[in-house]
C-alpha cells in the first residue's frame, strides 16, 4: 500500500506463502488482475485498453492492405495495354505480402497480449 | 476425353473419403466430439482442413475457366478469397473463438441476448450455406457429365449420398481428418499436372500469346457447338461453317460474318483458321459455371471489381463452414495461429489456377464458345500431353475436382445441419444431427434439379455479397462496439444482407435489364455493405437502453487471453 515503509511492511506479512515475485507489494493491494475479475469500472477500463490496443492493430494492417489492394484496379484500368502486367501481379504476386502482414499482426497481437497480462498481474 | 482412367479416380477418392471418414469416426465417440472435435485440433491439421474446406469447385475448376473466358480481370476472385482471410484473422479470429460459442447463431445470441436475433442470424446461415452448396452439386455434375458423359444429376446425387454418410456418420471429428486430407490431394491434383503441362508449354516453344486479347486459336480448330448459342462479333470474322447460321444451312463453306449477332444452331461444325481471334458467346447462351454477369462487367468493369473484392474480402468471414472451423481450435491464440497457416495454404494453391487459366487461353480456347470453360482444366493434360499419360494427369486432376466437391460440400453439410440440429429440431442429440444432415444436404440436392443451370461464379458471388453485408456487420460491430443493440443487429442484418439479396436474385432473373442499374444490383457490396453498417450502427444508437445487461463481462471474455478469463467463464 502506498505510503508505507519497508520496516513496517516486514511485519505485516503473515498468512499463506505467496509467489515471491509478488512478495514486494503489501496484502490488501487490489491488483487490476482482480479489478477485472470483479468487473469493476476500473476492470472494464483495462478491458478497454486492451480493445483499443488490438483494434488499432487490426487497423494498421487492415489500411495497409487497404493501400496495397485498393489503387489496383485503377491502375490495370489506366493502363489497358498492360495485360502482361495484370497477370503477373494478381496471380502471383500478391499471396505472399498477405502471408507476411498476417504474420505481422499476430505477432503484434499476441505482444499486445502478453504485455497486457503481464501489467495485470503485475509481474 | 478417355475416361477409363478418370472414373477409377474418382471412385478412389470417394471410397478414400469414406475410409478416412471412418477413421475418424473410430475415435469420436462425445458429442463434444460430434460438434467441435472436443476442441482440441492442432493449428496444423486445422489449417490444412480449414483450407480442404475452402477450396471448392469455384477455385479449383471455376478460376480457370472464368480467366479463360474473361481475361485476367477475374483474377480477382482468388485475390479477394486469400484477403478475406487475412481480414478474417485482423478483426475476428481470436474473439469469435473465445466467444465460445459454436455457430453464428450462437454467437449472435451470447453477443445480445436475444433469442430473435439468433433465429433470423440461423436462418441466414442456413439460406447463404444452401446458395453455396447448390454449385458444389451442378460442379460434380459437370464434372462426371465431361469426363463420361453420364447425366448431370449422377454427380450431384454422388456427392450428396456421400457427404451425408461422412458427416452424419463421425460429425466435426471424421470431417477435420476427411478434410485435411483432401486439401493436400487438390495441391497435388493441381500441381503436379501443371509442372508437366509447364514443360510441354516449354516443348511447343513456350508460346507468350496467352496475355493477348482477346485469346486467338493457335492452330486450325474445328468446333462443334451441342448447344446452339448466339455469338457476338466485335469484328468480322472468316469462318467454315457445316451447319446451320443464321437460319441457313452450309455446308463446308467458308463464309464470312460481319460485326453483329449471330445465331448459330445446335451440331453445327465451324472451322476457325489459325491466328483467327476467338468469339465470346453472347450472355446467357453457353450456360454452365464460367458465365459471370459478364455484360454488365463489360459495362462499368471498376465498379464491378470494386463490387467484387469488397464482397469477397468481408464476405469470408461471414459463411458458415468458414465460422464453424474456428471453434475447433483450442484457444484464441491458435485461432490466430490457424489462420496464418490457411493463409498460407491457399495462397500457395491459388498460384496454380491462373496456369490453367493461362494455358486453357492457349490450347482450349474454342472453350468460351461451347460453354464448358470450367472444363479446361479437366482438358488441359489431354490436349497438351495426349496419350496415356495425360490420361494419367487427367484423371489425377478429376480426381482432385471430386475433392474440391466433396470438402467444401461436407463442410457446408456441417455448418448447416449444425444449425437445423440446434435451432429447428427438438433436441440437441447425435441422432438429431444425423437428420439434420440429410435435411440440409436434400434441399440443395432437390434445388440442383429443379433449378438447373445457376452460373456457380454467381451464385457463389451471391453468397459472399449477402454475408458481407450480413454477418460481416454483425462480427465485427458485436466484436468491438459496446452499445450494439439487438435490434440494431436485427435491422442491420435485414436491410444490408435482405437487399443484397433481392439485389442479386433480381439480376438473376434478368430484371433490369442493362445499364447503370443493372450494375448496382449484380454487384450490390459496394453499397449493401455500408448500408448494413450504418443500420446496424444508427437502429443501435436509437435504442440505447436495450444494450445487453452483461456486454462488459462477454467483451472482456471475448477479448481478454485465455489466461486471464478463465474466472470469467465461470459467470
Amino acid at each position: 500500500m502506498p505510503g508505507q515503509d519497508p520496516a513496517e511492511r516486514r511485519v505485516v506479512v503473515t498468512g499463506p506463502p505467496r509467489r515471491t515475485r509478488r512478495t514486494r507489494r503489501a496484502s490488501g493491494y487490489y491488483r487490476p488482475r482482480t479489478e477485472i475479475d470483479e468487473q469493476t469500472t476500473l476492470g472494464h477500463t483495462y478491458v478497454r485498453s486492451l480493445m483499443r490496443t488490438q483494434l488499432r492493430a487490426a487497423l494498421a494492417v487492415f489500411a495497409f492492405l487497404g493501400l496495397l489492394i485498393g489503387p489496383l484496379p485503377l491502375v490495370f484500368a489506366a493502363m489497358p495495354a498492360a495485360r502482361h502486367l495484370e497477370w503477373v501481379i494478381l496471380g502471383f504476386c500478391l499471396y505472399a505480402p498477405m502471408v507476411l502482414l498476417a504474420l505481422w499482426y499476430v505477432r503484434r497481437a499476441e505482444r499486445n497480449e502478453r504485455d497486457f497480462v503481464r501489467l495485470v498481474e503485475d509481474r | 476425353m478417355n475416361s477409363s482412367y478418370a472414373v477409377p479416380a474418382v471412385a478412389l477418392v470417394v471410397v478414400a473419403t469414406v475410409l478416412v471418414g471412418a477413421f475418424g469416426l473410430r475415435i469420436s465417440r462425445t458429442t463434444s466430439d460430434f460438434y467441435v472435435a472436443s476442441r482440441t485440433v492442432g493449428p496444423r491439421l486445422n489449417a490444412a482442413a480449414i483450407s480442404g474446406e475452402y477450396l471448392s469447385a469455384a477455385s479449383f475448376l471455376g478460376i480457370a475457366g472464368l480467366v479463360l473466358v474473361q481475361g485476367p480481370d477475374m483474377l480477382w476472385y482468388p485475390v479477394g478469397y486469400t484477403a478475406g482471410y487475412l481480414v478474417l484473422l485482423l478483426f475476428v479470429a481470436a474473439p469469435l473463438r473465445r466467444s465460445g460459442a459454436y455457430t453464428l447463431p450462437d454467437f449472435a445470441e451470447a453477443r445480445l441476448a436475444s433469442h430473435a436475433v439468433r433465429r433470423l442470424a440461423g436462418a441466414f446461415v442456413v439460406g447463404v450455406g444452401w446458395l453455396y452448396l447448390l454449385p458444389q452439386l451442378q460442379g460434380a455434375g459437370l464434372t462426371l457429365t465431361v469426363l463420361t458423359g453420364a447425366p448431370s444429376s449422377l454427380g450431384g446425387l454422388i456427392v450428396a449420398v456421400v457427404v451425408v454418410a461422412t458427416v452424419a456418420a463421425g460429425g466435426m471429428r471424421s470431417i477435420t481428418f476427411v478434410q485435411a486430407f483432401q486439401y493436400w490431394l487438390k495441391l497435388t491434383a493441381l500441381l503436379v499436372p501443371a509442372l508437366f503441362l509447364v514443360l510441354a508449354w516449354q516443348g511447343d516453344g513456350a508460346p507468350r500469346h496467352a496475355f493477348a486479347e482477346p485469346a486467338t486459336f493457335r492452330e486450325q480448330r474445328v468446333v462443334r457447338i451441342d448447344d446452339s448459342l448466339d455469338l457476338k462479333l466485335d469484328r468480322p470474322l472468316t469462318v467454315t461453317v457445316t451447319g446451320t447460321v443464321d437460319g441457313r444451312t452450309h455446308d463446308g463453306r467458308r463464309i464470312r460474318l460481319p460485326t453483329g449477332t449471330h445465331h448459330i444452331e445446335q451440331g453445327a461444325r465451324l472451322t476457325f483458321a489459325k491466328g483467327s481471334t476467338v468469339p465470346a458467346a453472347d450472355r446467357g447462351t453457353n450456360g454452365g459455371m464460367s458465365t459471370s454477369l459478364a455484360a454488365s462487367r463489360e459495362e462499368r468493369p471498376l465498379y464491378a471489381t470494386y463490387g467484387l473484392i469488397l464482397a469477397t474480402f468481408l464476405g469470408t468471414m461471414g459463411l458458415p463452414h468458414v465460422v464453424v472451423r474456428f471453434y475447433t481450435s483450442p484457444h484464441g491464440v491458435a485461432a490466430r495461429r490457424t489462420t496464418v497457416a490457411v493463409l498460407g495454404l491457399i495462397g500457395a494453391f491459388y498460384l496454380l489456377p491462373p496456369l490453367y487459366g493461362a494455358l486453357g487461353r492457349l490450347y482450349t480456347p474454342e472453350l468460351t464458345l461451347t460453354g464448358n470453360a470450367d472444363a479446361a482444366v479437366l482438358l488441359l493434360p489431354d490436349r497438351m500431353i495426349g496419350g496415356v499419360g495425360g490420361d494419367l494427369l487427367g484423371a489425377l486432376v478429376a480426381g482432385g475436382a471430386f475433392a474440391a466437391f466433396l470438402s467444401t460440400a461436407s463442410g457446408l453439410t456441417m455448418a448447416v445441419a449444425g444449425v437445423l440440429t440446434q435451432d429447428v429440431l427438438p433436441t440437441r442429440g447425435v441422432r438429431h444431427f444425423r437428420l439434420g444432415t440429410v435435411l440440409s444436404m436434400a434441399v440443395p440436392l432437390a434445388a440442383s434439379v429443379i433449378v438447373g443451370g445457376l452460373p456457380v461464379a454467381d451464385a457463389v458471388g451471391l453468397a459472399f455479397a449477402v454475408s458481407a453485408s450480413s454477418f460481416c456487420p454483425l462480427l465485427v460491430l458485436g466484436i468491438w462496439w459496446r452499445r450494439l443493440t439487438p435490434p440494431g443487429a436485427a435491422a442491420g442484418m435485414l436491410i444490408g444482407g435482405g437487399s443484397a439479396f433481392v439485389s442479386v436474385a433480381a439480376t438473376m432473373a434478368g430484371f433490369p435489364g442493362t445499364g447503370p442499374l443493372h450494375a448496382l444490383l449484380a454487384w450490390p457490396a459496394l453499397w449493401s455493405v455500408p448500408l448494413g453498417f450504418l443500420t446496424m450502427v444508427l437502429v443501435s444508437l436509437a435504442t440505447p437502453g436495450r444494450v445487453p445487461g452483461g456486454t462488459e463481462a462477454i467483451l472482456a471474455r471475448f477479448h481478454l487471453p485465455e489466461e486471464l478469463s478463465t474466472p470469467l467463464r465461470a459467470l
